[in-house]
């Protein structure tokens, strides 16, 4: 983080813990995250770094700040103290383009949260058409100002103007191709036309992981993506969730699933009180739990 | 009541003044219904507004002019509205009345339904919301897409109850010599000296109006809530 004056990070609250550097090989950096509900402390100086390719499970019992923890990850709350790093950028930082950001983190929420005005292949495409035309219309502005000040500079000091190799329609051919692809890839693509409120809970979760999927994250973050569902379609979103992560791809996941947290993640968090109480491999959580409160949860729910 | 019947029939058909009142009615229908459209528009805007999260500044600032708008035009009665703007705002602009009528009334009906279209996002699931963001969309992308498009299917009742007080309201607009109905029947009383007849009948065309707009109210909100059950 430079200090000078120009660039000086400007933040919600002024009292804050002083940033530190960076670690370059986090994929997600978290220093000293706090979070209150007014006098309520919800997470409690959490650091953390999550590496790419990391498969994190989250696991504990209600109210520890498991959710809030997550949703601190993507600024969706505002930490009260601290800061979270995706990819070198500072996202409590008022002046870091959260949209930017965003479009990298993929989320999944415990009530699907499918937009319901429209159809499944609109949800899909909504997002990356957008981003599409966002990106072309930054391009155009530029070259626009590129070619008006290239009227008064020199033969050889004319810049280059930005190649602009799409339009609107093939970004939207791009998108819609891409959904399609992902909708055959669940099996749902014969319900491309139909509104998220004809489909059953299950259908509804794979769309959503399919729409996050479609913006090519490089992080999913779960919150409590089965919780939602009855018994018999939590298979089928954990089977999807599981293919993701033999994908490689880098995620967070909230879960109460322990038997899918023990499979999949390579690292488990057990939060408590609004603290990571204890980590480590799923073998050493589940297998040799050190801390009385995580021994408790354990026994209570395997 | 025969022979007032009588004058009034003929004075509407056979003077040909039934033109008055076709323009009347025309205009009318114009004010009321350009003013809830435009209400709409200023509404969905001051609401999102009103919603939005506190962390720009310059957000913070237009919301509170936001505020105060839906409160100067929520706090005065439509006709001072109609007369200030009248004699004051576009004195001397040579405006067409109709254009400044409906600018009023959309003004007007914009501070109500402001406060409408703020219950009807309220209404909508915050998920909602917090799924455009998480995808990379703006507040305002999010907005626009997503949830007011919802939240209007929410407020489709309201709206209706909206366009039927503008609807009755528009009979303020001959205040600044706009030809509404209200004016076209005044006009015909006051050359017939006889004020039963045209008011009743007035009143009778009112009343048809609002019943044909509570059913294409109706209609309309059918065909939103069938598109969503395809």
């Amino acid at each position: 983080m430079k200090e000078s004056k120009k660039h000086s990070p400007k933040f919600l609250k002024t009292e804050k813990t002083p940033v530190e550097p960076f670690d370059p090989e986090a994929l997600i950096e978290v220093q000293h995250l706090s979070k209150k509900y007014g006098s309520l402390l919800v997470l409690d100086d959490i650091s953390e770094k999550i590496k790419s390719g990391e498969k994190i499970a989250i696991i504990g019992p209600s109210g520890s700040g498991k959710s809030t923890f997550l949703r601190c990850l993507n600024v969706l709350e505002d930490p009260t103290d601290g800061y979270v790093f995706f990819e070198g950028n500072n996202l409590c930082d008022l002046k870091v383009d959260i949209n930017l950001q965003r479009r990298r983190m993929g989320m999944v929420f415990q009530q699907f949260n499918l937009f319901n005005n429209m159809n499944v292949l609109k949800n899909i495409t909504l997002a990356p058409v957008h981003m599409g035309m966002q990106d072309l219309r930054k391009a155009k502005r530029k070259n626009a100002l590129t070619r008006f000040l290239n009227l008064f500079r020199s033969e050889e000091k004319k810049k280059e103007l930005v190649p602009i190799e799409t339009n609107k329609k093939q970004i939207q051919e791009q998108a819609k191709e891409n959904a399609m692809r992902l909708l055959t890839r669940i099996g749902l693509a014969d319900k491309a036309n139909v509104y998220p409120s004809t489909l059953s809970g299950g259908q509804r979760q794979r769309i959503a992981i399919v729409r996050a999927l479609a913006m090519n994250p490089k992080v999913m973050l779960f919150d409590e993506p089965t919780s939602a569902l009855d018994p018999e379609m939590v298979g089928e979103v954990l089977q999807l969730i599981k293919e993701l992560a033999d994908e490689g791809m880098t995620m967070v996941i909230v879960t109460h699933e322990m038997g899918f947290a023990r499979e999949v993640a390579t690292r488990v968090f057990f939060m408590d009180g609004g603290k990571i109480q204890e980590q480590g491999p799923p073998a050493q959580i589940f297998g040799s739990p050190q801390n009385p409160r995580l021994k408790d949860f354990l026994s209570k729910v395997l | 009541m025969k022979a007032k019947l009588d004058t009034f029939f003929k004075y509407l058909f056979d003077y040909g003044n039934y033109e008055t009142v076709l323009i009347g009615l025309r205009n009318t229908l114009v004010i009321a219904v350009c003013g809830l459209l435009i209400g709409i528009v200023i509404g969905s805007f001051v609401a999102a507004l009103k919603v939005a999260g506190t962390r720009n500044r310059v957000v913070k600032v237009i919301s509170y002019i936001g505020d105060a708008y839906t409160g100067l035009f929520r706090g005065t009665p439509i006709i001072v509205q109609l007369i200030i703007f009248h004699f004051i705002i576009f004195r001397g602009s040579g405006i067409n009345t109709l254009l400044e009528a409906v600018i009023v009334f959309g003004l007007n009906s914009g501070a109500y339904v402001s406060e409408i279209m703020r219950g009807g996002i309220l209404s909508v699931d915050i998920g909602q919301t917090e799924a455009g963001r998480t995808l990379g969309l703006s507040f305002t992308v999010t907005m626009l897409f997503v949830v007011i498009p919802q939240a209007i299917k929410n407020v489709i009742p309201t709206l209706g109850n909206e366009l039927i007080a503008l609807t009755k309201d528009t009979s303020v607009a001959g205040y600044v010599a706009t030809m509404d109905l209200n004016a076209a029947f005044t006009a015909i009383a006051g050359a017939t000296y006889d004020y039963l007849v045209p008011y009743l009948f007035l009143a009778l065309v009112y009343l048809v109006l609002v019943v044909l707009i509570t059913v294409l109210i109706r209609v309309v909100e059918r065909r939103m809530r069938k598109s969503e059950r395809k």
